[in-house]
């Protein structure tokens, strides 16, 4: 075995093990191990003698290619890894969950977002086999899984809680999941040095997690979900326990090493900075429906629904009426790209303006003001500014829109360019493609 | 054909999904489902058989409630029930306050000593309750130390309603204090802050604040005290006279008179106010959890020189009071030949031991106790284990847990009556368990079950709720993570949970008084029949001595504790 490591080191894999377990009728290789992200060759391996368990032999290994490189994530082609399928789940007469329709490809990294409650983490837990759906198929790497017990299927989880073995030391805990296979303590150990050092804690083996900090128990927790290879990572809210500044370094570390190990990962979470952040694809969900799924800017950009709009960032909700393509808002009359050429009949609607998507100039601007002829431009005057930093929420009433108020964001620079302040007067305008109206 | 065919479309779209099930999850089916089989057999139908005993006639004929009217018929018995009555709620009256005074003391002064009060205080729960009993004798019984004085405040004799009254105050003051320790320990320091920041008075503050804090606490400990006192055979057996109650009357009718129906009826009389209890004290607790918050700051008492004196003043008078109970009994046990010749001899321990053959009864003892503690111990938490922290098998989950906190509401007397009833049938295929060591053993771990599975339950809410789900996604099964993970970690509430069913098994007259032949017979029981016959100096030797034995396991159970505290729980840190 210790030459089949040399060997492997020639070979440059690097700092991987990969670890052969070879059939004891021969000498083919049945199982590659621990390296689910490279495809390897195998040659000269030494012949087994009959009867043995599997063991480890020496063998010549080459790198083929790493297998993320020649498997390219597109969510768009063949058969999605994770298929759920109108999946319901009610808790007597409630229904936590229903008409839950979701593909997951392999390699995507999807977020969970939704207010407490809203049945996302119920949802993770059915995919997990934590709980049990009401009706509904779940599809894993092609096969049904839907009614499998948690440990007939293939996935690692880390839980808001950490969960970690208290009594047991971080090399203990991320070999938890190895010992119950059979593999040989050397390697787990050469396992367990590596993941330790994947989730940036080397050295930290022999400690408890009792005496390691929040942020770093959830990177070995992340240790140990990983270490059987998954091919599925769930995480339930990881970072929720966490102070400000770790939650956002551990999620750019997430992050990293998911694209660096290409497995898929489905996110739990309440935080929408944190799900714009990390994911691929965002599902937002609130009372147990799946209101929107699409990327960050989708889902920002492109809001599905009153719900998503007002739950992901800030918006300012005005009320207009609809008239086929003309919208009436505040004193404005427009016609918004966006809107449907279909003759509908007039009816009252919520127009949801986000507060960058109004443009500002100040008044006695000289070169740099509107043109005078803009239809969407109007004045306001600044009533409270909310200083958040580099940039600002900016109160401001305006006529047009009297007595509804807007918030618009400002930067700092601009403001202080302006020298504006409260009682300020400044000229704004509207972007009409921007708008979505309900 | 066609409507069949409907029929079976309609089930597959609306049968819910299951999942199919893991066999690591099937074994722990099957092990509550032995949990469900045990508590049946030695609790359910016992209690059953008690039931149908009561609604039998003379010859087994179903007789309606015959029984409870020829009871109600029967003035003597009607007294008795008066009696338990009255003399409960007077010692819930006397020692609930006494108690709460005292783990105030413990709780809210910064007096000194306070381990050494607590300890003393504590001396009752090791020796049989009868020793206070016996000691009351001694001080003022026919031939007492202080039976002038006791007659010139106006009580002629001890024997009757006085002395069950003050023994059984000694006897259950160590059960109330430490609930009252507990409830007054889940203060909220901010609250206390508050009141201070706004100038409240100390008077105020304990009327606000402390006492509604307690209140539920104060329910839960009156409660305890008057089922205790209501249900408590031995000291009304001892110092009773010719005062009869309710546990004494059941004896009588079964064992005296063999009048089973009568006897039936009396102990579902004594059922009621502990299902009574037992129901009230399971709303409170569940107000109780409710009321506290992660968030609390445990309230830490300040100094005040002349309160923290007073406190320690109250503390000396009650331990003193202890502390002359049991060395009564100590010296009385040494004592030649009481009140005539005072020199110290070990006639009364030679006597007990080998005629009364307690020696015999004490190896009983010490099997039962072990056995308990071994057996009960494994049972409760393995059981606790697989309630709260499998899967699957619902239906099979609330009945057991109901199985469980049922022991805290059946009397000793009750269930020991309820085993004869159940056993000693011809037709049962338990019957060769009769008057063996073993059925005494499973008496007693049922008797304590609720307590051990509370403390079981405890530790194992205290762990991460995810350890079984993480488990399984690592493809271990639940058994590995109870060897490997909680098991170590609940080592402490193990031990507790086996020096708890140790003592009591050691100190038990309740239910077994009903079991024991004379070859199973255990030292508590072997007490009881010395007093019986008049041996009562060779009574308090016996009582003094199951006293030591059950202090040096204390003290063995405590090492213990602290070498598996060292070998096991490093993992905390330094503490």
């Amino acid at each position: 075995m210790d030459e089949a490591l040399r060997l492997e080191e020639r070979e440059e894999i690097g700092d991987r093990l990969a670890c052969l377990a070879c059939a004891p009728k021969s000498g083919d290789l049945i199982r590659r191990r621990f390296v689910p992200w490279f495809r390897v060759a195998v040659s000269n391996c030494a012949p087994v003698p009959a009867g043995t368990k599997p063991i480890y032999a020496a063998a010549q290994i080459s790198v083929i290619d790493r297998i993320r490189t020649i498997e390219p994530r597109s969510p768009m082609t063949d058969q999605p890894y994770l298929r759920l399928r109108g999946i319901r789940k009610e808790f007597g007469t409630f229904a936590a969950l229903s008409n839950i329709d979701l593909d997951i490809a392999k390699g995507e990294f999807v977020c969970f977002l939704g207010p407490s409650g809203c049945g996302k983490t119920t949802l993770l837990r059915i995919i997990a086999g934590l709980e049990v759906p009401t009706s509904g198929t779940i599809t894993q790497a092609g096969s049904d899984i839907t009614r499998r017990p948690p440990a007939e299927r293939d996935y690692g989880i880390v839980f808001q809680s950490y969960a970690l073995f208290p009594n047991l030391s971080v090399a203990d805990n991320v070999a938890y999941g190895l010992v119950n296979r059979r593999v040989p303590k050397t390697q787990i150990n050469e396992r367990v040095r590596e993941l330790v050092k994947l989730v940036g804690l080397p050295g930290s083996e022999r400690k408890f997690p009792a005496q390691l900090s929040g942020g770093q128990q959830q990177r070995i927790a992340l240790a140990r979900a990983l270490a059987t290879s998954p091919g599925l990572l769930l995480l339930d809210e990881p970072l929720s326990a966490l102070d400000a500044l770790e939650r956002v370094r551990l999620r750019q570390e997430i992050r990293a090493l998911q694209q660096k190990l290409g497995v898929t990962t489905i996110m739990v979470t309440h935080d929408q900075e944190e799900a714009l952040s990390l994911a691929d694809r965002i599902v937002v969900m609130n009372h147990g429906v799946i209101e929107q799924i699409g990327s960050a800017m989708d889902i920002y950009r492109e809001p599905a629904s009153p719900f998503v709009a007002d739950f992901v960032g800030k918006v300012n909700v005005l009320p207009g009426r609809l008239d086929g393509s003309k919208l009436d808002v505040g004193s404005f009359s427009l016609s918004p790209p966006q809107l449907s050429r279909h003759a509908a009949p007039a009816k009252d609607v919520k127009v949801y303006l986000r507060p960058e998507d109004v443009l500002a100039r100040s008044v006695g601007g000289g070169g740099a003001g509107f043109p005078p002829d803009d239809p969407h431009v109007f004045d306001a005057v600044i009533e409270k500014i909310e200083f958040l930093g580099s940039f600002c929420h900016v109160h401001v009433n305006a006529s047009a829109f009297a007595p509804h108020k807007l918030t618009v964001y400002l930067s700092l620079n601009f403001l202080t360019e302006q020298s504006l302040t409260v009682n300020s007067s400044l000229r704004l305008k509207l972007l009409p493609e921007r708008l979505r109206i309900f | 054909m066609a409507v069949a065919v409907h029929t079976n479309a309609l089930t597959a779209i609306s049968a819910p999904v299951r999942q199919t099930t893991h066999w690591t999850d099937r074994l722990a089916h099957l092990g509550i489902l032995l949990t469900a089989v045990v508590l049946i057999a030695f609790l359910a139908m016992p209690l059953a058989a008690i039931l149908l005993q009561s609604f039998e006639g003379k010859n087994g004929e179903f007789a309606g409630l015959t029984n409870f009217v020829a009871y109600a018929k029967t003035p003597a018995l009607l007294t008795s029930l008066w009696n338990s009555i009255w003399v409960s709620v007077a010692v819930t009256l006397i020692a609930v306050p006494l108690a709460f005074v005292f783990a105030y003391a413990l709780t809210r002064s910064c007096m000194r000593f306070k381990a050494l009060f607590r300890g003393i205080s504590l001396i009752p729960i090791l020796a049989p309750s009868l020793l206070s009993a016996i000691s009351l004798i001694y001080w003022f019984g026919n031939q007492g130390v202080l039976k002038g004085a006791m007659q010139g405040v106006g009580i002629t004799q001890i024997y009757g309603a006085p002395g069950i009254v003050i023994a059984e105050c000694f006897a259950v003051f160590p059960h109330a204090l430490m609930i009252l320790i507990t409830a007054l320990t889940l203060a909220d320091a901010r609250l206390y802050e508050a009141a201070a920041a706004m100038g409240t008075s100390a008077s105020r503050k304990f009327f606000t604040i402390t006492l509604p804090g307690a209140k539920y606490g104060l329910l839960s400990a009156a409660l305890v005290t008057f089922t205790l006192v209501m249900t408590d055979f031995g000291i009304p057996k001892v110092i009773g006279g010719n005062f009869n109650v309710l546990a004494t009357d059941v004896f009588k009718l079964v064992i005296g008179q063999q009048d089973f129906a009568k006897g039936a009826v009396v102990a579902i009389l004594l059922l009621l106010p502990a299902v009574l209890t037992f129901a009230v004290d399971h709303y409170v607790s569940r107000k109780q959890t409710a009321m506290l918050t992660a968030r609390a700051v445990p309230y830490k008492a300040t100094p005040a020189r002349g309160y923290d004196r007073a406190m320690m003043a109250y503390c000396v008078v009650i331990s003193l009071l202890m502390l002359l109970m049991l060395g009564m009994a100590i010296f009385a046990s040494f004592v030649s030949f009481w009140p005539y010749n005072l020199t110290p001899s070990t006639r009364h321990y030679v006597l007990g031991l080998v005629d009364g053959e307690v020696a015999e009864g004490l190896v009983n003892s010490l099997k039962m106790a072990a056995g308990t503690a071994f057996v009960g111990t494994a049972l409760v938490f393995f059981s606790a284990y697989l309630l709260e922290k499998t899967k699957g098998a619902n239906w099979l989950r609330a009945p057991v847990r109901m199985l469980a906190m049922l022991p805290m509401a059946v009397p000793g007397l009750v269930l020991g009556l309820g085993y004869i009833f159940f056993f000693n049938a011809a037709a049962n295929p338990l019957n060769a368990l009769y008057h063996t060591t073993a059925l005494l053993t499973l008496c007693t771990i049922v008797h304590f079950y609720t307590t051990g599975h509370l403390t079981a339950v405890t530790a194992l809410k205290s762990l991460d709720g995810e350890f079984e789900a993480v488990s399984a996604s690592l493809k271990v099964p639940w058994y590995k993570t109870f060897w490997r993970v909680t098991l170590p970690i609940c080592t402490p509430a193990l031990v507790d949970i086996a020096r708890y069913f140790f003592i009591n098994a050691m100190t038990t007259i309740s239910a077994v008084v009903f079991l024991y032949s004379p070859e199973t017979k255990v030292a508590s029981i072997a007490i009881l029949n010395l007093d019986e016959a008049g041996e009562i100096g060779a009574a308090a030797a016996m009582a003094v001595m199951i006293a030591g034995i059950s202090a040096v396991a204390t003290g063995l159970f405590m090492l213990l504790a602290r070498w598996v505290d060292r070998r096991t729980q490093a993992w905390r840190g330094p503490r």
